[in-house]
């Protein structure tokens, strides 16, 4: 009997997940990227559906972030299709570039200029309409308004995280791409994160895809879990049936299974 | 939803400029550095000419020969340069992948950073050109008609050079910024700023007409110290710079798809 992880790998998953529903908000379809001879990501594919929330998960190297930057148009596969809201990317990335947005403690924001500042100016790149007020809008979501005429570099980890979430909801997308959006935070700032991604998430039906290690933030955020082992998908589920199948009481134990090669057959 | 699938957007070159004039507005350093190494250069160079003036009837009959020429090769290297500074914050910052997954275009980009290449060089050289009058009587204004053919063409040499150097950065990472401070100079013997091109030998000679700026600097000193405006020169220049340009366009194009191929657009490091 083949495992989800065989299923995945093959294509074969997203294949009938493309039969069965309209187009999903990404459809990653036997992705790969290989760089000179290793294969960052290798023939990877699934589908997430329109507002749901998915953490993509596995240890440094298993290719997490070449397969967001390659959903984002940022890298371009090596072979295989990524369909991001209806487009190919990288080739049609421009249609559809002003509804996505991105976080990533890796990726800063100018740090010379205000909060004020570096938001106007993305909201201009984005075409963002009565900007003015929806600065004020997501700034007041956000707990920024004290802080929108300082200059961003001279905030706290925590506030920079805020500043680049604001950035990153700005344009309100459709679909957003979180790299690790609470790396390095306390744990108060990161569970006010987690607090308010899950709130616009309910707001805004947003769909989102989360890369990150923090096994609680993607047991609490997550609906469904892709696990990625050297460029290949080695498990995707529930939170819930992964720790069921797993016999394990966290994700973090599951995680550990995964990584180290202990992972059970789901379909034995 | 036009605006991202509109292929280009004053809009968004708009955001870009003003991204650009705040770093500028925030930084004391920033603005003062734009001043300071003109005004120096066109110091030395002043008093040398008046020294010269004072030993030879050369340098006596063609006024302004060499602080015109520093001038004009201040044009040329900053407007290079305040292209490829305006890049190289993006890369400091680690901004760069923020850019380039919103729906800023390449062309945008390149537009921003060319009206900021403008920008950054009219703060540098308009008091400068001012102090060459009050110091040395030179008025690089006068040359009129002239100083708008030398400057489009020497901004459109630096467009080029800068759009090719923010390539091979965003290609190769920080690790090629060198480029976009020393790949001038290499202009500056061979493009003939303080001598005439007869100086150098044959083979030579041929690789600096190959040049646009060396038309813009034989032009120069045709009309100071021949006193005709040699428009012939500023045609050939254009010439050659359109196909620079273009050149220098299609490279970054190749140099960005294959960053893409190689996954260097987040990587901001050497």
């Amino acid at each position: 009997m083949r495992t989800l992880r065989q299923a995945a790998n093959s294509g074969s998953l997203s294949q009938k997940a493309m039969d069965s529903s309209p187009e999903p908000a990404v459809r990653a379809d036997r992705l790969t990227k290989v760089y000179k001879t290793a294969a960052a990501v290798d023939g990877i594919s699934f589908a997430l559906p329109y507002g749901s929330i998915t953490g993509l998960l596995g240890g440094n190297g298993a290719g997490k972030t070449t397969t967001i930057a390659m959903l984002m148009g940022l890298t371009t596969p090596t072979s295989g299709t990524a369909r991001v809201l209806g487009a190919d990317m990288p080739r049609e990335r421009y249609r559809v570039l002003q509804r996505i947005n991105f976080e990533s403690p890796y990726v800063e924001m100018p740090m010379r200029l205000t909060v004020r500042q570096n938001l106007t100016v993305f909201g201009m790149l984005y075409g963002v309409a009565e900007l003015r007020h929806r600065i004020g809008e997501i700034a007041a979501e956000l707990e920024l308004i004290d802080l929108l005429n300082r200059p961003t570099g001279k905030l706290s980890a925590g506030q920079k995280t805020r500043v680049s979430l604001a950035k990153a909801l700005i344009n309100a997308p459709d679909l957003l791409f979180l790299d690790e959006p609470t790396a390095s935070l306390d744990p108060d700032t990161a569970d006010w994160v987690r607090s308010r991604l899950e709130r616009y998430r309910a707001e805004r039906g947003v769909t989102m895809l989360i890369a990150s290690h923090n096994m609680a933030e993607v047991e609490r955020l997550c609906e469904r879990v892709i696990f990625m082992k050297r460029g290949r998908i080695e498990d995707d589920d529930t939170p819930a049936n992964l720790l069921q199948r797993y016999g394990r009481e966290t994700l973090e134990e599951v995680f550990l299974d995964v990584a180290r090669g202990r992972e059970r057959e789901a379909a034995q | 939803m036009s605006a991202a699938v509109q292929m280009f957007s004053p809009h968004r070159v708009a955001a870009m400029v003003l991204r650009y004039w705040y770093l500028l507005r925030s930084s004391f350093a920033r603005l003062i550095e734009l001043i300071y190494w003109p005004a120096v250069q066109m110091l030395m160079w002043g008093f040398l000419q008046t020294y010269l003036a004072g030993q030879t009837s050369l340098y006596a009959r063609a006024g302004g020969v060499l602080i015109g020429a520093v001038m004009l090769w201040d044009v040329l290297f900053r407007g290079q340069l305040g292209f490829s500074i305006s890049f190289l914050e993006e890369m400091w910052s680690r901004n760069l992948g923020n850019l380039m997954i919103s729906p800023l275009r390449p062309a945008e980009f390149v537009a921003a950073l060319m009206v900021m290449s403008i920008i950054r060089l009219a703060i540098g050289m308009v008091p400068v050109s001012l102090l060459a009058i009050w110091f040395f009587g030179f008025n690089l204004w006068a040359l009129g008609i002239a100083l708008a053919a030398f400057f489009a063409n020497l901004m459109v040499t630096g467009w080029a050079v800068g759009i090719f150097v923010s390539g091979l950065v965003l290609r190769n990472g920080l690790g090629a910024e060198t480029f976009a401070w020393s790949i001038m100079f290499l202009f500056l013997p061979l493009t003939c700023v303080y001598y005439p091109v007869s100086v150098l030998p044959d083979w030579l000679q041929a690789i600096a007409w190959s040049l646009p700026p060396t038309y813009v600097f034989e032009g120069m000193r045709a009309l100071l110290i021949g006193h005709t405006f040699r428009a012939d020169l500023m045609i050939q220049a254009l010439a050659l710079n359109a196909v620079m340009f273009s050149l220098a366009v299609l490279a970054f194009l190749a140099l960005l798809a294959s960053a893409r191929r190689n996954g260097t657009l987040m990587q901001t490091g050497e």
